[in-house]
């Protein structure tokens, strides 16, 4: 039989395979066949040959490829092709200047360093691949009609492959079979997105409802899916049978390469994309690379530095060639004549000459300063990386620095836009009140406890709730303290156990599950109304089933609850009936009871025997039972507060028991387990605000919408009341009082959420469900269709209730929050939460004052309808506000401190238009605090790239969520908070905290080290090589400009390269400008990144100046000294290339602060290299080393008193003047850290100083004057306000 | 306890280097420190600068230019570079001793042995005696390389072929006559130059060793020739040439010709008239260059230099001023700031 159905799939599929032939490259879709229909034909036959294998390979290289690429690679960089390019210069007899092999030395050496450290990544990297390429999995061979092992590298598109419990996916896989009753899978996709709640996955529909195992023999269909692309949470496409039916595949059917099976014992599928193409691969970008500011700065020296020496070089060439214009024809005895014998004419000399010059005077452009700057920063995110206390040891994560060259970009912030929910907040949801029909339940209870866990010590507090990405049950245990963290305070004795159940659950947090039902709540069935009765378990209902939360139970982590012992009769029926209507999409379905619920309510009241009429499971009204059943259960939510509602909705005893993709099953009070039919899930976009479930209510039969969103938009979707009936009355009523304690809620910073119904009638819903069909199938566009779907159904919407979420405010965020004002960070909070709680969580964590004025920018509807034509929304500004914005024109300069901007999503959207951006941000310049609340991901991102783009700053973005990545990739630097709400924002980030209060210490301490070390050895390298050049500059006015050097070619090349390498580079890890305390202490300090104090462009011209200073000194100073003797070239050259050597290591020890053994370690080896490398090579080969050959010149100059003489004056006379300011000049910065060095704390800095100190310390006041100044003027206008 | 040291497995090393606490000294430079610094080190200097600056004036040097530019030099009629083979005198007197050791230098100045084609062109292979390199010498010494008949010049190279040419002897005049003053010879290069950088070939004689080749252009003799008096300093290792090898730093250079240490005047030169006959044949005029001939005595920091010794004294004088300065601003601002 198998037989049979193969012959016609094979000739179809060849069919296929011409086509594809006749048009290759056109097709924008991959059509998958099964691989055992192919397995006696030739490879050629196969109609999956061009797909990529299984094997991954994320090398590089080959052995073969190494070399030409990697050099090719390294050519990219312009410094490195400069320098080969005056290496080979060097070959050129005409013009050169070294021995050619000499001068090829740096570059190989700087090459063959990074070509080294490439290839050990590579190296690493091919180790990691074969390590996975080798891994087993099995494959169903056709020949031995079963599964056997293969390893993952040999599997191919087409194959059928066997999953089992806890394994690996190899590829990205069709998932046909599951051994799940349910035909699900679940998967856990923590490797990919960081997520670590389950994720169900279907098989696909056709394959739905085999009875017997998946028999790959049988299948021939053939799968036609889009290209490989890297959308992790898209896919689409159709599968064909034989009989030409097609079906829809959705991302639900996939499986990701890289995820785990979880819960399910096995699975089958078929490979649709594998290697390098499957979407985890594709995904899988490397580090990033972004350029700091300092380095663009560092780049326009480097320019600077070619045009100096491009004139350097040219004044050296006109004045070779007046120099041999002068002698005429006249032709000294020591001119040489050109290889041809006859005379070079003076202007082909100085052409010759400007090219060698180039060759002696390359040490200009510094060719360690970009391996040196390199390694300087792998160390300091080294040292980012150890610091205890940026290291959480709740969660035991580090920092994180995932961008590796932008570390001085953290001393130089200006601006820092923050997420605020998981970033400001811990994102540990807790249900705190909800209203319901207009009426208000405050859950006085729940408030109470949390209040006192609040006074609580919070330490401890946080050992306890630690986030759940983990389960770290010993940890916790030990960490026991007996407050009432798990429960209410009576029950402190259970608490051992409460806790060590509760901390098995993975993803929700003791204080979501953990709530106190509102008395007055839980009374209500027996003292209500019953149409408030009916909104009350609608409210419920929605809560529990508008979701996507997963069930687990916490005793077999991992493993999903079955509900056998809940399969009931009527789950099993509206299975059955389930699949009838996939097959045939008929919105029609017959159901066991057709009665309302408030009859079943009713009858619920009166004896127990029709309760059984409708539910077969063993009634269990004895609480205590109930309640143990329930506590096992565990909700997996992707979002903490999804989690948060439905354990609020069990505490009042309406618990999600069970969800499948098509069935909901919940249990209620009085009535038992109820399964929903799940017909759709609209899920929750940015965009709409709001998710939707449709589900057919198990006892009305009808089609009801939950819908569930931010209050803002449900608002606007809710039907009109009939104002006519008294019911409309109500209605409205209902809704006006809702609103009121919906903004009663924002006021007390509780997140907000709407819940809303609407039931369907057949017609209306059979008429959407067409159209939503066609969306659904629809390969092109499907989102954008699916959306209006989604718009054309959640319209009238029935309002049911609101509730207020809290999310606690992370520790230290206020204080963080100050200090970094206090260090001239402007900080704007954008979110998508609504304005009353944005402002809310601002006042806690005094981002705004409330003496503060507000500056509030929200446009009504009506407003943005009058302003949506021609007019200029910008007026809105004014017209909502005109006091205070007036205010803001008038009054004195610095009252606009004063001001706080709150802006909501739909004006933003207004004030990013171009015509108004620049009004906009002149606004919120003026402004102390800006908010925007109700911001899109999108409009985050724009407003961090106006802000960067216009006002030419460095900004921030620091966030934890999927929401804040748009924004995370465009500000300089962004930072992502590796919280609850998985690791998007993470994997987008260039450093990632643990918490918020670690941004203080990051940018304060290490933000500001990091810029300070590198300005400053940015600016050291500069002017050491300049420094060193010039003194060959200054001996061409000797030497005719011949290009002529006094210093030996291996000291010239080696100089840079060894001898002066290893300090400036200790230095430049090591050194503390500031002590971390003090800066800490004094976040004004901070200031001074922000400004490019270090490294402001004059800084380099005064570097300049001083490098010719001093080469003049360690090049005349020896001049004289040996004036009239019979001093020859190099014993004359070696004394001043060791005077430079000298000068520049003490002009590092005055540029150094701190000095630990290393800096003197790495000073003493630096001199020590030098004379041994000098002695060797003097002693080395008494004919080698044309020209120079410098044969034993050190060791006599080491017995010539005069050498020592001059190695002890002319360093002081070059250092003398930078010595004399670098005491004039303990800048701000300095003085400060005169007070905490020894490890004090300063508190007073200015006591220990000598004179000098005390008016540079009065120089450096001055210096953070405009600061302070502005400081204390906002003080006192605060002051002045408050009375 | 395995689950525990698990748990910190990624906690960072609570080190003094990780923690980037390491003990630090940072330069306290108060009034206190650096103004008795600045006095000692001034009064260091002082020192040392009196010291040079004694030696140094105790130094006799005498210049005795003979380039013979001006027609009332006796070396003017020389100073035509027609004329060939000239000899011209020159009288001085010294008047009170000239303490020996002496040492007697020609210098040239406008001279660029330090231009760096000419530096090059050398081949040290040859000069350490390769013979490989007397028939085929190094591109470096291009074009000084061959001769018109392509017969390898040896020593080739433009410094070699430019080698110093005058001679000198130096008379006193003892009573009318003239007494010869005997000059050494020996030791007046560097000790590793001609015994272990430059090597003659090892063929005796060593005259054989030069066959097939040519001597440079501007030589009057063959270098087996160059020091007729003594078979040992010939060839490469003539110590003359060696002086001239090396070459100098300086466009107005001195190069060591003989010292006198022998016989009457080992002591010195004793006051008196002298003489000093000089076989004119290096031209300087196409260049500006001057010849001239320095006698000098040494001490232990060489030759006469007072710069050094001014230099230091300056500095030290300099450091002395400051602290004054420093202690001025010191006791002027030191009482308000302590209120």
């Amino acid at each position: 039989m198998a037989r049979e159905s193969e012959d016609p799939a094979m000739t179809k599929a060849s069919k296929v395979k011409r086509q594809r032939k006749k048009k290759p490259k056109e097709n924008k879709t991959r059509t998958v066949h099964a691989n055992i229909l192919y397995d006696n034909a030739k490879g050629e036959e196969n109609p999956n040959r061009h797909y990529a294998n299984n094997e991954i390979k994320t090398t590089k290289y080959t052995l073969l490829s190494f070399l030409p690429k990697n050099l090719f690679e390294q050519f990219h960089r312009f410094a490195n092709v400069y320098f080969v390019f005056i290496a080979l210069l060097n070959f050129v007899p005409v013009v050169n200047a070294f021995q050619p092999e000499l001068a090829l030395a740096p570059v190989v050496f700087i090459l063959s360093v990074t070509a080294i450290k490439d290839l050990w990544e590579d190296y690493r990297r091919h180790r990691s691949d074969q390590e996975i390429n080798h891994m087993d999995c099995l494959v169903y061979s056709r020949a031995e009609r079963r599964y056997v092992e293969k390893y993952w590298k040999e599997l191919r598109v087409g194959d059928f492959i066997r999953l089992r419990c806890n394994e690996i996916l190899p590829a990205d896989v069709l998932l046909l079979s599951s051994s799940d009753p349910d035909r699900l899978c679940h998967i856990e996709t923590a490797t990919l997105d960081g997520e670590t709640n389950l994720k169900q996955r279907q098989v696909v529909r056709s394959f739905y409802d085999l009875d017997c195992d998946f028999n790959p023999l049988k299948y021939n269909s053939i799968i036609e899916c889009e290209k490989p692309n890297n959308d992790l949470n898209r896919f689409r496409g159709y599968i064909i049978h034989r009989s030409g039916r097609r079906d829809a595949l959705y991302k639900e059917n996939l499986l990701l390469r890289g995820c785990t099976i979880r819960n399910t014992e096995e699975a089958v599928g078929i490979v649709i994309y594998a290697g390098h193409e499957t979407k985890a691969m594709l995904n899988n970008n490397g580090p990033r690379y972004k350029r700091s500011k300092l380095e663009r700065q560092m780049n326009v020296d480097v320019f600077w530095c070619v045009i100096i020496l491009l004139v350097m070089c040219l004044f050296a060439a006109v004045g070779h060639g007046l120099w041999m214009f002068q002698y005429g024809d006249k032709r000294p005895v020591f001119d040489v004549l050109s290889p041809e014998g006859t005379d070079l004419s003076p202007i082909m000399s100085a052409i010759y000459l400007f090219l060698t010059m180039i060759i002696v005077f390359q040490v200009l452009i510094p060719i360690s300063l970009f391996v040196s700057i390199e390694i300087v920063k792998i160390c300091q995110v080294y040292f980012i990386h150890q610091d205890m206390e940026l290291y959480d040891e709740e969660t035991d994560s580090h920092l994180q620095c995932r961008a590796l060259n932008i570390t001085e970009d953290l001393g130089q912030m200006q601006y820092i836009f923050s997420d605020k929910t998981g970033t400001l907040t811990e994102n540990k949801m807790v249900f705190r009140r909800c209203t319901v029909a207009g009426v208000e339940y405050s859950h006085d209870a729940n408030a109470r406890r949390l209040a006192m866990y609040q006074e609580m010590d919070s330490e401890e507090e946080e050992c306890t709730s630690h986030g759940g990405t983990l389960p770290r049950r010993d940890s916790v245990t030990s960490h026991q303290s007996p407050h009432g963290q798990c429960s209410s305070p009576p029950t402190s004795v259970l608490i051992p156990l409460c806790c060590v159940l509760s901390t098995d659950n993975p993803s929700s947090v003791l204080q979501e599950k953990d709530i106190t039902p509102d008395p007055q709540l839980l009374d209500k069935p027996t003292s209500q109304l019953p149409s408030d009765l009916a909104d009350i378990i609608d409210f419920f209902i929605a809560l529990t089933i508008c979701n996507t939360v997963v069930v687990s139970s916490p005793n077999q982590p991992r493993q999903k609850v079955q509900l056998t012992s809940a399969a009931s009769v009527h789950s099993s029926s509206s299975l059955i009936t389930n699949r009838s209507s996939n097959k045939g999409c008929s919105s029609l379905l017959s159901s066991p009871s057709a009665e309302s619920t408030l009859t079943k309510l009713d009858e619920e009241q009166t004896p127990r025997g029709l309760e059984h009429a409708f539910s077969p499971v063993p009634p269990c009204y004895d609480g205590k039972g109930w309640n143990l059943e329930e506590g096992e259960l565990r909700y997996e939510a992707e979002s903490p507060d999804e989690a948060a509602l439905v354990y609020a909705a069990r505490a009042y005893k309406c618990s999600l028991v069970g969800r499948l993709p098509d069935q909901v099953t919940v249990e209620l009070p009085h009535l038992g387990k109820l399964s929903f039919e799940l017909l759709h899930t609209l899920g929750f976009d940015s965009t709409r605000k709001r998710m939707s479930v449709v589900v057919r209510h198990p006892l009305t039969d009808q089609i009801t919408v939950y819908t569930k969103g931010a209050d803002s938009v449900i608002m606007d979707l809710i039907r009109p009341p009939d104002t006519g009936s008294s019911k409309g009355k109500r209605q409205k009523k209902i809704v006006n009082r809702t609103q009121n304690y919906l903004n009663l809620y924002a006021a007390d910073g509780l997140r907000t959420l709407c819940i809303a119904k609407k039931i369907l009638s057949k017609e209306q819903y059979a008429c959407w469900l067409q159209r939503h069909l066609e969306a659904e199938t629809a390969i092109q566009g499907r989102e954008e269709l699916l959306f209006e779907s989604a718009l054309r159904l959640e319209t009238n919407l029935h309002l049911l209730g609101a509730t207020g979420i809290e999310d606690r405010l992370q520790d230290g965020v206020p204080e963080t929050i100050a200090s970094l004002r206090k260090a001239g960070l402007q900080i704007w909070v954008l979110t998508g939460d609504k304005q009353e709680t944005a402002v809310n969580i601002a006042y806690a964590c005094k981002l705004l004052h409330y003496i503060q004025a507000k500056f509030l920018c929200s446009s009504t509807e009506q407003a943005t309808k009058s302003f949506h034509g021609s007019f200029a929304p910008f007026e809105i500004y004014s017209s909502s506000s005109p006091s205070s914005h007036s205010s803001s024109h008038t009054a004195a300069p610095f009252t606009v401190h004063r001001l706080g901007l709150v802006i909501d999503g739909r004006t933003l959207a207004y004030a990013l238009d171009k015509s108004l951006e620049d009004k906009f941000l002149a606004v919120a310049r003026s402004c102390r605090s800006v908010l925007c609340c109700r911001s899109t991901p999108l409009q985050k991102s724009m407003v961090v790239k106006l802000v960067r783009n216009k006002l030419k700053v460095m900004t921030l973005a620091i966030g934890d969520g999927a929401n804040d990545v748009s924004m995370i990739q465009v500000a300089d630097v962004g930072v992502g908070i590796s919280g609850q709400e998985g690791m998007q924002a993470v994997m987008a980030s260039d450093f990632a905290l643990p918490r918020f209060r670690y941004l203080q210490k990051l940018l304060l301490v290490h933000g500001h080290w990091c810029y300070s070390r590198l300005a400053n050895m940015i600016l050291y390298f500069f002017y050491k090589n300049a420094m060193f050049v010039a003194l060959i500059f200054w001996y061409q006015f000797y030497c005719g400009f011949s290009g002529s050097a006094m210093i030996d070619q291996w000291y010239l090349i080696f100089f840079n390269l060894m001898f002066s390498a290893f300090p400036q580079l200790i230095t430049g890890t090591l050194d503390k400008d500031v002590s971390a305390e003090t800066l800490q202490q004094l976040p004004q300090l901070y200031v001074n990144g922000q400004n490019s104090e270090e490294y402001k462009p004059y800084m380099f011209w005064m570097n300049m100046i001083d490098a010719f200073y001093q080469s003049l000194v360690c090049f005349f100073i020896p001049y004289f000294a040996y004036a009239d003797s019979d001093v020859d070239l190099f014993t004359w050259g070696t004394p001043i290339t060791t005077l430079a050597l000298f000068t520049i290591l003490v002009h590092l020890g005055i540029e150094t602060k701190t000095w630990t053994w290393m800096n003197w370690l790495s000073i003493a080896f630096s001199i020590a290299l030098f004379f041994t490398v000098a002695l060797c090579y003097n002693a080395s080969c008494p004919t080698c080393y044309t020209p120079s050959n410098p044969y034993w010149t050190m060791q006599r100059l080491l017995q010539d008193p005069l050498f020592y003489l001059l190695c002890v004056i002319t360093p002081l006379v070059a250092l003398l003047p930078s010595w004399i300011n670098s005491l004039q000049k303990p800048a701000g910065t300095s003085s400060a850290s005169a007070g905490s060095r020894w490890g004090h704390p300063s508190p007073a800095p200015r006591h220990h100083r000598g004179p000098f100190y005390k008016q540079s310390n009065r120089a450096g006041g001055a210096r953070w004057g405009p600061q302070t100044l502005r400081g204390a003027c906002q003080i006192s206008t605060l002051y002045f306000l408050q009375k | 306890m395995v689950k525990q040291e698990q748990e910190i497995a990624s906690r960072p090393d609570n080190t003094a280097f990780t923690q980037q606490r390491l003990p630090a000294w940072q330069p306290m430079l108060s009034a206190g420190i650096v103004i008795p610094g600045f006095v000692l080190i001034g009064l260091a200097f002082i020192g040392i600068g009196v010291a040079l600056f004694v030696t140094s004036q105790s130094i006799t040097v005498m210049e005795l230019d003979y380039t013979g530019v001006e027609r009332t030099s006796p070396c003017f009629r020389c100073s035509d570079p027609n004329v060939k083979n000239c000899v011209c005198q020159l009288d001085f007197s010294i008047a009170s001793l000239f303490k020996g050791p002496v040492f007697f230098y020609y210098g040239l100045t406008n001279y660029f042995q330090n231009y760096r084609r000419y530096g090059v062109s050398k081949d040290d292979d040859q000069l350490s005696g390769d013979l490989d390199s007397f028939t085929s010498p190094s591109d470096t010494c291009s074009p000084y390389e061959y001769d018109s008949n392509n017969k390898p010049i040896v020593p080739c190279g433009s410094v070699a072929n430019s080698m110093f040419n005058d001679t000198f002897k130096l008379y006193q005049i003892v009573n009318g006559t003239k007494k010869q003053v005997p000059f050494d010879g020996k030791g007046i290069a560097w000790w590793t130059d001609y015994n272990v950088k430059y090597r003659n070939p090892s063929v005796t004689p060593l005259r054989d060793a030069f066959n097939g080749t040519v001597k440079p252009l501007f030589w009057p003799r063959p270098a087996y020739e160059l020091d007729p008096s003594d078979p040992a300093n010939n060839g490469f290792i003539n110590q003359d040439f060696l002086v001239w090898m090396r070459r100098a730093a300086l466009p107005d250079f001195r190069k060591l010709y003989r010292r006198i240490t022998e016989g009457d005047y080992a002591q010195g030169l004793p006051a008196g008239n002298y003489s000093l006959e000089i076989a004119y044949n290096y031209p300087v005029l196409s260049f500006d260059g001057r010849k001239k001939v320095v006698l000098s005595n040494v001490s232990w920091m060489g030759g006469k230099n007072e710069f050094l010794g001014i230099a230091y004294l300056v500095i030290g004088s300099l450091c002395i001023v400051m602290s004054i300065i420093m202690l001025i601003v010191y006791a002027k601002f030191k009482f308000p700031e302590e209120e």
